[in-house]
């Protein structure tokens, strides 16, 4: 199953201003958007979980509200996909794991509870990778998901769910989390656009922890205006999570037509050359002319330690992990498998409830933070994280954006990478620093390759650059070549069956 | 991208002090400690494809010995926040029985486990 370009889903901008005006209601957009979900979630595989009664009553409420003349929020009556780590109140939340089979979180994250308060409707829970530890969403304890795009390909990981039900039309907008690249290099594979935000800047509370100074919580949609109009919703100071930022948010939608005019880009030499496909380059060098084109100047920057980046990140992505998953023990929490003493127990449960990746790097942290190992492998790598962000804060002194491909090549075929870590971990090669120096950086499709699938140029930004950053990608997604999208015109929904 | 490029903060590896503990390849004994420690029983045949996994895994991080950090500061995170407190005061909290629901075994309010004491070290 291939989609042709020209296929179009009604955005959540559009969903929303209909479902508030009363010309839409939101049982009737729920209705579309199940209705595809049935027709193609046998292939694709994007859930987890769904449940079609409790969206029905939840859209059935909007609707009622709007009627009464309440405002509902500015998500009226948006379908949305949550990704399977964050925790829902009442609702399974696995992380694709068999140890969390049959977990019910006894609480909602607050960005459930933002989407929630904004008028969204919750319609599933993604598949991913197991605990978020993938490039593909091979690594789930349920099986993969497929590529909407193309479904003898991956989705991209670990979101792959989340972009898979956005590019199958299941949902405007998915929630996922990126600690790496996961929820970039899925929107890049799937034809979406995909935001990782400063860390900070949206709450982790009821996010299960990976990497503690990675992790950051972002959307999937099919436009920029849409993922703004999420980002605006779900960020913001959180006192339950003691990492956010206490400073304001930024507010995104408004400087959606900022425009790049005198703005300064940098394309990063380091990410243009050996590695990356010809056609991912082409599409980089296209959203780099349009730029041009739109006023902005664009120069060769140069971050001399970024190909550092992977080795840092796989010491101290995997160091964090194995710390946050030790809770996993058969105590509190979803998987026991029984034996006479506590610490059988423990080790029966951790050894049938982890899949393969997990317990690769629950080993690989435990190595780097063992004695004798410590300051060579960790500090070390905390040390190479200090320079690059070094490398960043030096380059933002001369451009105020940097334009890079998301990818080094565009959505692989199933199994091709599965069994070879190493092959899998490469493809991180461009979204992990943005990641290790906590920088916001963006997925936006650009084209498309010679097999019809989407590439993703990506955009970094300093601290708290976001509305820099949108505005660019904004610049990107007007300029983009036909076809790069599955979904897209904003009149879709004011048209008569435009669902 | 494979390939390693000369940095100007590159110097050489013979004189890098960290590098003979980074390139020390990782035996079978260490991955069998390590999944001890961690808590995780690995068959022979897995404890052969785990070793050769975290080897190339390793052996790409010890890249890192290139690069002289001589009197750079760890970085442990993005954002210099520390000591960070909300206000003292009661909020909403969990219900005792949606937590314990969700336990794989509990009795009169609490997490219920097999015996801890005496067990063989």
């Amino acid at each position: 199953m291939t989609h042709d370009g020209a296929t179009t889903y009604p955005t959540a901008t559009a969903i929303a201003e209909a479902v508030a005006g009363g010309t839409l209601s939101a049982s009737a957009v729920l209705d579309a958007h199940l209705a595809r979900t049935a027709a193609s979630e046998g292939t694709i595989h994007a859930f987890n979980h769904t449940d079609d009664d409790a969206a029905r009553q939840r859209a059935n409420e909007i609707d009622a509200r709007v009627s009464a003349g309440e405002d509902v929020g500015p998500l009226a009556g948006v379908p949305i996909v949550i990704k399977d780590n964050i925790c829902t109140k009442g609702v399974p939340t696995t992380c694709s794991s068999r140890m969390l089979d049959g977990w019910i979180p006894p609480y909602d994250a607050t960005v459930v509870r933002k989407l929630a308060a904004a008028g969204a409707v919750t319609v599933g829970k993604a598949n991913m990778d197991e605990f978020a530890m993938g490039s593909s969403t091979e690594n789930s304890a349920f099986g993969p998901t497929l590529n909407p795009r193309d479904t003898t390909r991956v989705p991209g990981g670990s979101s792959g769910g989340s972009a898979a039900s956005v590019a199958a039309g299941f949902a405007p907008v998915a929630l996922g989390s990126d600690t790496g690249g996961s929820i970039r290099q899925p929107a890049a594979f799937c034809g979406l656009v995909g935001v990782k935000p400063t860390y900070g800047l949206v709450s982790r509370l009821g996010l299960i922890a990976f990497g503690s100074s990675l992790d950051q919580i972002g959307p999937l949609t099919h436009t920029v205006a849409d993922a703004a109009l999420v980002l605006d919703v779900i960020s913001g100071h959180d006192s339950g999570d003691s990492t956010s930022l206490p400073t304001p948010a930024p507010r995104v939608s408004a400087h959606l037509d900022d425009g790049v005019a005198g703005l300064r880009v940098g394309l990063v030499r380091e990410l243009m050359g050996d590695g990356i496909a010809p056609e991912v380059l082409a599409s980089v060098n296209q959203a780099a002319e349009a730029l041009v084109a739109a006023g902005a100047i664009v120069e060769e920057v140069s971050l001399p330690t970024i190909d550092y980046s992977l080795s840092a990140y796989y010491i101290i992505a995997p160091a964090e992990a194995s710390s946050n998953l030790s809770r996993y023990d058969g105590v509190r929490y979803g998987l026991r498998v029984d034996a006479p003493t506590t610490g059988e127990m423990m080790e029966r449960t951790r050894t049938q409830g982890f899949g393969d990746e997990v317990k690769r790097r629950i080993m690989l942290g435990t190595y780097a933070l063992s004695a004798g190992y410590y300051d060579a492998f960790y500090g070390t790598a905390q040390r190479v994280r200090a320079v690059i962000r070094g490398d960043f804060d030096a380059v933002y002194n001369n451009v105020d954006v940097l334009l890079t491909p998301t990818t080094p090549t565009t959505a692989f075929k199933l199994a091709e990478k599965v069994s070879d870590p190493m092959a899998m971990y490469m493809n991180d090669i461009c979204t992990i620093a943005s990641n290790l120096v906590g920088q916001p950086s963006m997925s936006v499709p650009f084209g498309l390759d010679s097999d019809g699938l989407p590439i993703g140029v990506q955009l970094m930004a300093p601290t708290l650059g976001e509305t820099t950053m949108f505005a660019a990608a904004a610049v990107l997604e007007a300029a983009q070549p036909l076809g790069s999208q599955l979904g897209s015109p904003r009149t879709l929904v004011a048209n008569e069956g435009g669902l | 991208m494979s390939k390693r490029r000369s940095v100007g903060r590159c110097r050489d590896r013979s004189a890098d002090s960290l590098g003979p503990e980074m390139n020390d390849r990782i035996s079978k004994d260490d991955v069998e400690k390590v999944a001890r420690l961690a808590l995780l029983h690995l068959e022979p045949s897995e404890l052969e494809t785990f070793t050769g996994q975290l080897a190339a895994i390793l052996d790409h991080a010890s890249d890192m010995g290139q690069l002289d950090l001589s009197g750079v500061e760890p970085m442990t995170q993005p954002v210099p926040l520390s000591n960070v407190m909300r206000a003292d005061e009661v909020g909403e909290l969990l219900d005792r029985g949606d937590v314990l629901a969700s336990a794989p075994c509990s009795e009169d309010g609490q997490f219920r486990v097999p015996p801890v004491l005496g067990e063989p070290s």
